[in-house]
């Protein structure tokens, strides 16, 4: 019953147990390794887009900058106001679909959320376990199938083909639902009810305040894969086009325009760390719940 | 179970008391009565009393479903049908339907599609359980850091899964020219003297391929497990040392790995179903198609006939099989980690 003396050490002013010398060594190499297998490409693509066009293509390629330049952003500005639709229009389109994609999948699916965890109706394990199943496939699936159905309803070449599937999105509902069952209490919204409040109020005023990281993460999950739209089958009119697609062009538009590229791709990259460096601690809170019962 | 027994018994009493009035407790100020004695009735009465009781429920949920229905449920059901047809989006005509033509010829005719099935699947079997232990790994290393450092690597090991289309730098690193890094280096050093065509090259495609998927597969599941261990009560590992853990991987196996289920599980759902829709990032590094069809996956076979060949029914199959192969996965893994630690 006793723990043996060389066993016991002290890390952060805490005693642990059950940790070798030698096993920390070797998982901080790991991490070493795979960190820097991780970051490297980030860093590089960064580095690329403060290069000047000579050292863009230096031989041998450098890791580092020695005339740091801007010049790649403004050329990427100047390059996206030659087209022929204004570059505030992508901007605006993004900024469109994201915000109203975000928002809508957020009120669908936090009152859907609120529904199956905290109300008993009959039908509820069913639906909850066909929104898990739904988990298990990508939109690869049913990209066919939706590009009838949007056609057949009229909303092609329409921004809100991008924007009402979103809505339906279940990983963020997977998420609410998890949240709720675990961290609000079923006596809360009892003794609400008993006070004469209406489902929809007890939802509104009591229940959403309590899982305020739980939306949170529904914003940032919805708003990265939002962000990211690019080309999509549905919308072929180039007034529609998003930000993303824009900087693909430009991408594409090979050797001369690398710079520009990688200044697109930065921008690109740059707003979803940031939001998730804003938000990690949410994040991380919401997650602690999402684990799947059998 | 508790309250319904007690709502139970509680309408017994009222029963008791007056045969009449057993049904009609509603007019009661207390809740909970509502649930009149459910022996009186049968199990499809019941049920349409709770649904009349929790009616607003349904329209809580009714605008999501309406969402789901339309654009996840009824595409896979519309695939399977259309699955069975000839339909090409140009001619409706009364010989359309195939039945199971468009199977056969999947299975018994379509090399490529063979092809794309077995690169789809080792691709999978690769990167799928590899991402989900190196997720695990990474999240219990760092779990016993300051929570400072804790989120710094998380960033490092997280952002590549949500930077976009960063992924481009690859192509850039391993490009075929001998302004790529990787190519640059090894003729540098001597190792080789023309460049080598990297993701142009069959020997190497498939394995480029699988690095950057790996490189950008630390996402949910990996938020999930940090998530998870943080959870754990720390009092649990003490006792296991008193009682005769002796390492880390003991720990891991007996406590560690059993107390995480719920995570492991959701996490494999994530890993699975990222393994398998895997196909623009392809397409971006190696082109559409790749070199000799190495990098072909199923994911190209449906691009290619559901949007460049406009053959609807064919790539309809395509994509029902691409659903069963996925929920059939997901399944069998699930099953298997239900009985971690049990």
């Amino acid at each position: 019953m006793r723990i043996k003396e060389q066993k016991m050490r002290v890390r952060n002013h805490q005693v642990v147990l059950n940790r070798s010398v030698g096993g920390d060594t070797g998982i901080f190499v790991f991490l070493a390794i795979m960190g820097v297998f991780m970051f490297l490409p980030m860093y590089y693509t960064f580095i690329q887009s403060l290069k000047p066009l000579d050292e863009l293509w230096m031989f041998p390629p450098r890791f580092y900058v020695s005339k740091m330049t801007g010049k790649n952003f403004s050329d990427l500005f100047s390059l996206l106001n030659t087209s022929w639709v204004p570059f505030s229009r992508y901007i605006f389109n993004t900024v469109f679909i994201t915000a109203l994609g975000t928002f809508g999948n957020l009120f669908l699916s936090s009152i859907a959320a609120y529904a199956l965890a905290k109300i008993p109706f009959p039908g509820r394990k069913g639906i909850f376990w066909l929104m898990q199943k739904s988990l298990m496939f990508t939109s690869t699936v049913t990209a066919i199938a939706n590009f009838l159905t949007l056609s057949t309803i009229g909303l092609m070449d329409n921004p809100f083909a991008i924007i009402i599937p979103a809505w339906g999105s279940t990983m963020g509902l997977y998420l609410m639902k998890q949240f709720m069952d675990s961290s609000i209490s079923d006596d809360v919204l009892e003794s609400a009810r008993l006070d004469g409040c209406s489902e929809l109020r007890t939802f509104w005023q009591i229940a959403m305040p309590m899982v305020k990281p739980a939306w949170l993460t529904l914003i940032i999950y919805s708003f990265q894969g939002l962000w990211q739209t690019g080309s999509s089958p549905y919308i072929y009119s180039e007034q529609f086009k998003t930000l993303n697609y824009a900087i693909a062009q430009i991408t594409a538009g090979g050797v001369a325009r690398a710079g520009a590229a990688a200044a697109g791709t930065v921008i690109m990259m740059i707003v979803p760390i940031l939001v998730f460096v804003i938000t990690q601690s949410n994040i991380i809170e919401t997650m602690a719940t999402s684990g799947m019962k059998d | 179970m508790d309250e319904l027994n007690k709502t139970q018994s509680s309408a017994e009493e009222v029963a008791q008391n007056d045969l009449h009035e057993s049904s009609v407790v509603e007019g009661e100020n207390n809740g909970k009565k509502k649930a009149v004695c459910r022996k009186d009735m049968t199990k499809a009465q019941w049920t349409w009393k709770e649904m009349k009781r929790n009616k607003v429920a349904y329209f809580m949920i009714a605008p999501f479903m309406l969402v789901f229905i339309l654009f996840t449920a009824f595409p896979v059901v519309l695939s399977l049908l259309l699955s069975f047809t000839n339909f090409n989006m140009l001619e409706i005509n009364a010989d359309m339907i195939v039945w199971f033509d468009n199977y056969t010829r999947l299975f018994f005719d379509d090399d490529i599609f063979l092809l794309a099935c077995k690169n789809t699947l080792i691709f999978a079997a690769i990167t799928g359980p590899v991402s989900y232990i190196l997720s695990f790994l990474v999240a219990w290393f760092i779990n016993e850091l300051s929570p400072r450092l804790r989120a710094l690597v998380t960033l490092v090991f997280y952002a590549p899964s949500i930077s976009g289309s960063v992924y481009l730098i690859w192509g850039i690193m391993f490009s075929n020219d001998s302004y790529g890094i990787v190519n640059g280096v090894l003729l540098d050093l001597g190792i080789i003297d023309t460049p080598i065509l990297w993701f142009y090259d069959e020997k190497y495609a498939m394995t480029l391929c699988i690095v950057v998927a790996l490189w950008m597969s630390l996402g949910t599941a990996f938020l999930s497990f940090i998530a998870g261990l943080q959870t754990i009560n720390k009092s649990l590992f003490e006792a296991a040392a008193v009682d005769g853990i002796k390492n880390r991987w003991q720990e891991l196996w007996y406590i560690t790995l059993p107390m995480m289920r719920p995570q492991l599980m959701f996490g494999a759902v994530m890993a699975i179903t990222g393994s398998f829709g895997f196909g623009g990032v392809v397409t971006a590094l190696c082109g559409f198609p790749s070199v000799n069809y190495s990098c072909h996956t199923i994911m190209h076979c449906l691009e290619d006939y559901g949007s460049t060949r406009w053959e609807v029914g064919y790539a309809s199959a395509i994509a029902f099989v691409l659903f069963l192969i996925m929920i059939g996965a997901n399944t069998i893994v699930n099953k298997a980690l239900s009985k971690v630690g049990q």
